[in-house]
């Protein structure tokens, strides 16, 4: 059996991977990927967590996740879609609408 | 066997994830997102947690993927990120940022949040999480509902006022 450290190691690692992502893409698309990558990151530990804690809750937790996940997709590329509709570039760097 | 799977599902899982936010196209960052998202239903699957792989198949690589080939088709790709980054060295603090992070975690991992390692009990199947969804978890899970009610509220709100 794989010992459950090596999950929350990889769980690290693709967390890591989306942190870069939003920080260094310029596509608001990629950067919600990329907050997907974390959301699911997280997911892997909790299930790592409660297997090797024998207890399924951190199963249970891994559902509201996945709910509030859904809601945060469904709900920010209909932003990013009303708002990047008119634009010839999609990129981030062109929202300075409320920038100082 | 076990380890076999574990480090074929790692090496694409990280492959692919890498390829998320690397690939200058966004729909080759969907599809390898779908692979990443594939591999972590089969980690999930060797964690013996088959109900979360079921669900989390059906969910992330069925409907939010749907979602994101959605906008990406609505907002036509290839015209973004022409020409060079204005901002160069963001773009080398944000992974040497990374790397430290990476760092940060794993320290915490090794030395605060280590319980035992022992064979564990395993946590129960699909019946253990029902019945604790349905007893301990069930104020939040009516929550969920309210919150995904918003969510549809507010995405027709957003929708409509272009029209």
């Amino acid at each position: 059996m794989v010992p459950w450290s090596y999950y929350t190691a990889l769980s690290a690692v693709l967390f890591v991977i989306g942190v870069v992502g939003v920080l260094v893409r310029r596509n608001p698309l990629v950067i919600f990927m990329s907050i997907e990558l974390m959301l699911n990151a997280a997911n892997l530990a909790f299930v790592a967590f409660g297997r090797q804690l024998g207890s399924p809750d951190g199963q249970v937790i891994v559902f509201f996740v996945m709910t509030v996940a859904a809601a945060e997709v469904a709900v920010g590329l209909a932003i990013i879609v009303a708002i990047f509709r008119t634009r010839v570039r999609v990129s981030v760097d062109d929202l300075t609408l409320t920038r100082w | 066997m076990e380890w076999g799977v574990f480090v074929a599902l790692t090496a694409v899982a990280v492959g692919s994830a890498l390829t998320v936010i690397v690939h200058r196209n966004p729909i080759y960052s969907a599809i390898a997102l779908v692979v990443t998202f594939l591999c972590l239903g089969g980690y999930y699957i060797l964690l013996q947690a088959q109900l979360v792989a079921a669900v989390h198949v059906i969910v992330y690589a069925g409907a939010i993927m749907v979602l994101f080939l959605f906008a990406i088709m609505v907002l036509i790709p290839g015209r973004e990120e022409l020409g060079a980054d204005p901002l160069r060295w963001q773009r080398l603090i944000a992974v040497s940022l990374g790397l430290f992070l990476l760092v940060e975690v794993g320290f915490l991992f090794r030395t605060r949040l280590m319980p035992a390692e022992r064979p564990s009990a395993a946590p129960g199947g699909i019946e253990a999480v029902g019945r604790r969804l349905f007893t301990d978890y069930l104020f939040p899970f009516e929550v969920t509902s309210v919150l995904l009610l918003a969510a549809l509220v507010g995405v027709l709100v957003l929708a409509r006022r272009k029209a």
